[in-house]
């Protein structure tokens, strides 16, 4: 199973490409691929490319972790759910920075 | 500091302006990423894991609060609130939109700031010793050679395309704090038997797939010849360097393939081909430059202050700042200060807008208004009078900012790894963060000692492991984050790359080997004053390697 992820062009952001063919933030919202249906979303994801909606798009494997679809590779996890080191500041203000 | 004259300022708002027009075009669909890539790039943009980042050139690392105020509003303004030091003496900001850069680039023209030659393969930001014109073991102020390298080297149309990038650092001191040996070229000043100041030139350093220790190419290069020579070894580079495979494209590895001495002779008839041209540098050039990086007028005080001492008798926690934090300084009175971006838990080198903010108001009261960044990933308050000590840290611990670790084993350099980085195969922050946290008990902490701890994510060494006491790479083993330990490297003028400890560890048992290591030099020691490389240096690799794989074994 295959999701297809890209950059915005505008703002960089990671975007999935859901059933309707939209580039969406959320993950929970990809269309979930066979090998075919996922040959054909990046077909498509390169049209996107040319008309300046996104860039980079790949595919991902995807895999069943505890009931729900996740990235399989670490990096993919982090793309989706964001850096898990606290470097999004609210968890950064909340640090206790006591010497 | 330095200031641009028109001539900076007016070169610094047409590349605003060009690349304005370039996103716009990009936008617009006249270009295409391919075509766009190499100009975005050229401006310091990157696109990581989650979004664009900028990286910005903190010149030689010297900020005003003044600049690093304005950090803070493009942080607050543009990004989510932070920005992030990296070991290139740069800010990175790592959530701009596209569209919003040419913003950025405007306002950080306002302050004379620019990400100009933070990307691409040009001759870099030039880094210095971050202690530069505060250090009481300096010959003379490093910075007005950086600064007249930059202007040398900014678009320099012979060295916007060599075969790779290209890392200059220059020190003025004789402890090496500016990593010298590891850079593609790197400079430090000395005086020869005539008084006359010059610089030994080590060429072919650097971290990352093929680490070398540079090899001396000149012992004393006249202060005169410092353009001129460095002209010549990027001209040799420039023609012989590998460009069919930029894994070979560096300068350390022409030097290692073609052979040291066969290089230094080519740089040296080049050389004696250009030394007499325009390159070559005026005194009163240098003069005019060397004042603009005038020291503040400093008061004649007496060494010891006997507020500080008084404070410290009275107060352990400013005892212990004191201690980790505190470094002499060439006029009587005065200290340099460095400001820990370490804390316990937190991320190695990032700073929130308002830190930025009570930090360059912190500078103003105590500080001349002057900033130094480290390639520690630090804060560096160059001149603070010792009477003041009490007050800054007092300011620092209303800020958060009193982190009393500076050289401690917590103070890790530490790359952004696959939290933030493309490249990455391994997450770097969640380590340092654990180590951090193991090791947190400030008293501990000063009973170790100095201990460098380097993370880096992958092969490139951002986190320059090769050269820490102990060294971490991250790395990919069957799609899992998996770190191997390296031991018995040092930065410094005692150059040394570190020797691999074994096979390697998991994520989560990383802070375990730590603590052996560092609990196997503790045992094995002579006495406090014996550092962790001290102690290296004397035994070796064997007793850590053994303790190490006796756990590797238990796991
Ligand atoms: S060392 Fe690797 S992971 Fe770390 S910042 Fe450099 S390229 Fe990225």
């Amino acid at each position: 199973m295959q999701i297809v992820t890209a950059n915005r062009l505008i703002d960089g952001r990671v975007v999935f490409r859901d059933a309707d063919g939209r580039w969406v933030e959320s993950f929970a919202a990809a269309a979930v691929l066979d090998a075919a249906a996922a040959t054909a979303a990046l077909e498509a994801a390169g049209r996107d490319v040319a008309v300046r909606l996104i860039v980079e798009p790949y595919a991902v494997d995807v895999i069943s972790e505890d009931g729900r679809l996740a990235p399989k590779a670490m990096r993919e996890k982090i793309r989706v759910s964001g850096p898990t080191s606290g470097s999004e500041a609210a968890a950064h203000a909340a640090l206790s920075r006591a010497a | 500091m330095y200031v641009y004259d028109d001539f900076d300022h007016q070169f610094v708002r047409a590349r605003v302006a060009q690349f304005r027009d370039q996103v716009a075009r990009r936008l617009s669909g006249e270009l295409t990423e391919e075509e766009f890539r190499p100009l975005r790039l050229q401006n310091g943009v990157y696109l990581q894991l989650h979004s664009y980042m900028l990286r910005v050139a903190i010149p030689y690392g010297t900020l005003s609060s003044r600049q690093l105020r304005k950090l803070a509003v493009i942080a607050r303004k543009y990004d989510k609130g932070y920005g992030h030091f990296t070991t290139r003496q740069n800010i990175q900001f790592n959530w701009p939109a596209l569209k919003d850069l040419p913003d950025i680039l405007e306002e950080l023209a306002e302050v004379e700031m620019h990400a100009i030659q933070t990307s691409g393969n040009c001759i870099r930001n030039v880094t210095a010793d971050h202690f530069a014109g505060a250090a009481p073991d300096e010959i003379a102020d490093p910075r007005p050679y950086a600064e007249i390298l930059r202007q040398w080297s900014s678009l320099h149309p012979e060295f916007s395309h060599l075969p790779r990038k290209f890392k200059i650092a220059i020190t003025g001191a004789t402890t090496d704090r500016a990593a010298v040996r590891f850079h593609d070229v790197g400079f430090t000043m000395k005086k020869n038997d005539a008084g006359e100041i010059g610089f030994a030139v080590h060429a072919g350093g650097g971290l990352g797939r093929s680490p070398f220790v540079g090899f001396e190419l000149r012992d004393f290069l006249p202060e005169a010849d410092l353009l001129g020579y460095t002209e010549a070894i990027l001209r040799v580079y420039n023609l012989y360097g590998r460009r069919d495979n930029k894994y070979k494209a560096r300068i350390k590895i022409l030097l290692h393939e073609v052979g040291r001495e066969t290089i230094r002779d080519e740089v040296e008839a080049e050389f004696a081909q250009i030394r007499d041209t325009a390159l070559k540098l005026p005194k009163a050039d240098v003069a005019r430059i060397a004042a603009q990086f005038a020291p503040p007028a400093f008061e004649a005080l007496p060494e010891v202050s006997a507020i500080e001492t008084a404070a410290r008798a009275k107060d352990p926690a400013f005892d212990r700042w004191v201690a980790a934090n505190v470094a002499p300084h060439k006029a009587a009175g005065y200290a340099s200060v460095t400001l820990s971006l370490k804390p316990v838990g937190g991320v190695p080198g990032d700073a929130t807008a308002d830190e930025m903010e009570a930090i360059a108001d912190l500078a103003d009261a105590h500080a001349f208004g002057s900033l130094r960044i480290s390639h520690r990933q630090n804060v560096v308050f160059p001149h603070v009078k010792r009477d003041d000590l009490p007050a800054l840290f007092e300011g620092l611990v209303a800020a958060g900012l009193a982190t009393a670790n500076a050289g401690l084993v917590t103070d890790t350099i530490t790359c952004p790894g696959l939290d933030f980085c493309a490249l990455a195969n391994a997450r770097s922050i969640p380590i340092a963060q654990a180590i951090s946290q193991r090791f947190a008990d400030p008293v501990r902490q000063a009973e170790i000692g100095p201990l460098d701890v380097k993370i880096s994510g992958c092969i490139n060494a951002c986190g320059h492991h090769h050269v820490g006491a102990i060294g971490i790479l991250g790395v990919d083993r069957k799609g899992r984050e998996f770190y191997q330990i390296t031991l018995g490297g040092d930065a410094g003028v005692d150059a040394r790359l570190s020797d691999s400890a074994g096979p390697g560890f998991w994520p989560d048992e990383v802070p375990g080997a730590v603590e052996i290591i560092v609990a196997t030099y503790l045992a094995l020691r002579t006495s406090r004053a014996e550092t962790f490389l001290d102690a290296y240096a004397r035994v070796g690799l064997a007793p850590f390697k053994a303790a190490l794989a006796s756990e590797e074994k238990a796991a």
